[in-house]
């Protein structure tokens, strides 16, 4: 029945209308500058910037989950010492936004003017320089954005090894494993499945927070673009560029997260990670059976 | 092969073990019997210090469970060394708790490899034999979702008896069975008893099991003893009030 439906489409009609006229003026105003976007798009100090972008994304997302899954196990640990340590860390880096502690880090030198490796409290040191120059703003970014993630990446991982059953625990440390070798071969490879999804999600995000070290002057994708138009004073077309590039991205890993978290989101309860095809294909035939009864 | 000497266990303000003392010889079979909440699990789980108890003492094969005696004083023993007196007990759980991203002979395979116990190929040729003895020599490759309960309990009896433990302690094995794959489940640990002779303590409702294999039958209630003896003397004539009207219940 038709007027049913009469105020779908007054809103579709409505919601094409203004997307035309956004669409129009994208297209015509001239200070968009899209010839200048295309002249840029490919331009080789942007794709070095992406490059930079794609490095800092991947180098403190490893830092991160590293360093999360260590401390989700910490913040587990019957110790409370241990476990308090690892809920201070989180605390502490989830508390204080993550631009205050790129520039803390990028400052460093004025905090401990010469860093040294050896034993404290007056013992020989074994190693030591120049604080400025072994803190390079890609390591400032680096420790910044991985050391911020990993607080984040360790509550991700505790819900994980949350979610795996308890009597799973039980029956490994009865066959005589250690906390860590269950925790390892047990526990962990189970958590997974509720691990990767908002890894995923994690690593976009990253991606786009790490424009932020445009700020310490290191030429990822975004300072790569203020720099030309620094030059060129082409602002508004060289953003488009870099948000472009970010779209880009973000698109690609939202489709490999999709793919991954499908592999994951498969496994039902029961299911190990390693499923086989023909488990895969049972359990679709199951998913449909139940999704065609009434 | 086990001793308990008045085991207390608190779970905060409740006293789920209020003075339990026992003796298990070795080769002997013996059968915990009683009412949910009785303490039997939670005293199956102290054997093998998946639980603490609050005081008394508990040995297994001579030696303290989880403690250390220095004089008069206890201390705990470290997690690492915990671990490598519990690989010599086996346990068999209610709801199996298999390796779910494992396949049948991995899951028996894990422990003896992870530990250290066995090389690969002899780890795969005694996972085979076990699994042989459970009767499962054609699922070795199945990942536990594909087996039935059953299955899936006889793979975790397999498991356990991959470490090759002294004691087996199994904590209602066949709760959680449909009643038609109860009997296969028993059959293993009929087997266990009289072809291997394993020492087994059996949490279990099964009383024509208890009967049948068991050397001992001890009735629980309320955290502490009531009745020891044959199963055919505590079966045939219970002394107490409280076993004549458990037994009336189940038998």
């Amino acid at each position: 029945m038709p007027v049913r439906h009469s105020g779908r489409w007054v809103v579709a009609v409505v919601v094409a209308f203004l997307l035309v006229v956004i669409v129009h003026s994208v297209a015509t105003n001239p200070r968009f500058g899209w010839g200048t976007v295309g002249h840029y798009l490919f331009s080789s100090r942007i794709l070095h910037g992406l490059l930079v972008t794609l490095e800092l994304t991947a180098v403190s997302m490893a830092i991160g989950i590293v360093l999360g899954i260590v401390l989700a196990v910490m913040r587990l640990s019957p110790n409370p010492l241990v476990a308090g340590a690892s809920g201070f860390y989180i605390w502490f880096f989830r508390g204080t936004p993550v631009l205050v502690q790129i520039l803390f880090w990028s400052f460093i030198s004025a905090l401990y003017p010469k860093l040294s490796l050896g034993i404290p409290f007056g013992g020989p040191e074994l190693v030591h320089g120049n604080a400025n120059s072994i803190i390079t703003p890609f390591l400032a970014a680096i420790l910044a954005l991985g050391l911020n993630e990993a607080a984040y990446m360790a509550e991700i991982v505790r819900a994980g090894i949350i979610s795996v059953d308890e009597g799973q625990t039980d029956a490994a440390s009865a066959l005589g494993m250690t906390r860590l070798q269950t925790m390892r071969r047990i526990v962990l490879p189970q958590a997974m499945r509720v691990i990767i999804p908002p890894t995923g999600n994690e690593t976009i995000s990253m991606l786009k927070t790490t424009s932020l070290v445009s700020v310490i002057a290191y030429p990822e994708l975004l300072y790569s673009a203020q720099l030309i138009y620094a030059v060129n004073y082409l602002q508004i077309p060289l953003l488009l560029t870099a948000s472009i590039w970010y779209l880009v991205v973000t698109t690609i890993l939202s489709i490999g997260q999709y793919y991954i978290e499908r592999h994951y989101g498969r496994g039902a309860s029961s299911r190990g990670n390693e499923t086989t095809l023909l488990q895969r294909w049972r359990s679709g035939l199951m998913i449909r059976h139940e999704g065609a009864a009434p | 092969m086990v001793r308990a000497e008045e085991v207390h266990k608190r779970f905060g303000r409740l006293e789920v073990l209020k003075g339990i003392s026992l003796e298990v010889q070795p080769g002997e079979v013996m059968c915990l019997l009683g009412p949910s909440g009785s303490g039997k699990s939670t005293f199956l789980r102290c054997i093998n210090h998946l639980e603490k108890i609050n005081s008394g003492r508990l040995y297994v094969d001579g030696e303290l469970v989880g403690y250390r005696q220095q004089g008069d004083k206890l201390h705990e023993l470290h997690d690492s060394e915990v671990a490598r007196k519990r690989a010599e007990i086996g346990m068999v759980f209610q709801r199996f708790n298999l390796f779910p991203h494992m396949t049948a002979i991995e899951n028996v395979i894990e422990a003896p490899l992870l530990l250290k116990r066995k090389t690969k190929a002899q780890a795969r040729q005694s996972a085979q034999q076990l699994l042989a003895l459970v009767g499962l020599s054609d699922r070795a490759d199945t990942y536990p979702s594909q087996l039935s309960g059953g299955q899936q309990q006889r793979v975790a009896i397999a498991r356990a008896l991959a470490m090759e433990p002294k004691l087996m302690l199994f904590d209602e094995p066949t709760s959680a069975l449909d009643p038609e794959l109860v009997g296969e489940v028993l059959d293993v640990m009929r087997r266990l008893a009289t072809e291997v002779g394993m020492t087994m303590i059996v949490v279990t409702h099964e009383i024509g099991f208890a009967r049948e294999v068991g050397d001992t039958v001890v009735f629980m209630d309320d955290g502490v003893v009531v009745e020891t003896g044959a199963p055919r003397e505590v079966f045939a004539n219970p002394r107490h009030e409280r076993t004549k009207a458990f037994l009336s219940k189940v038998l």
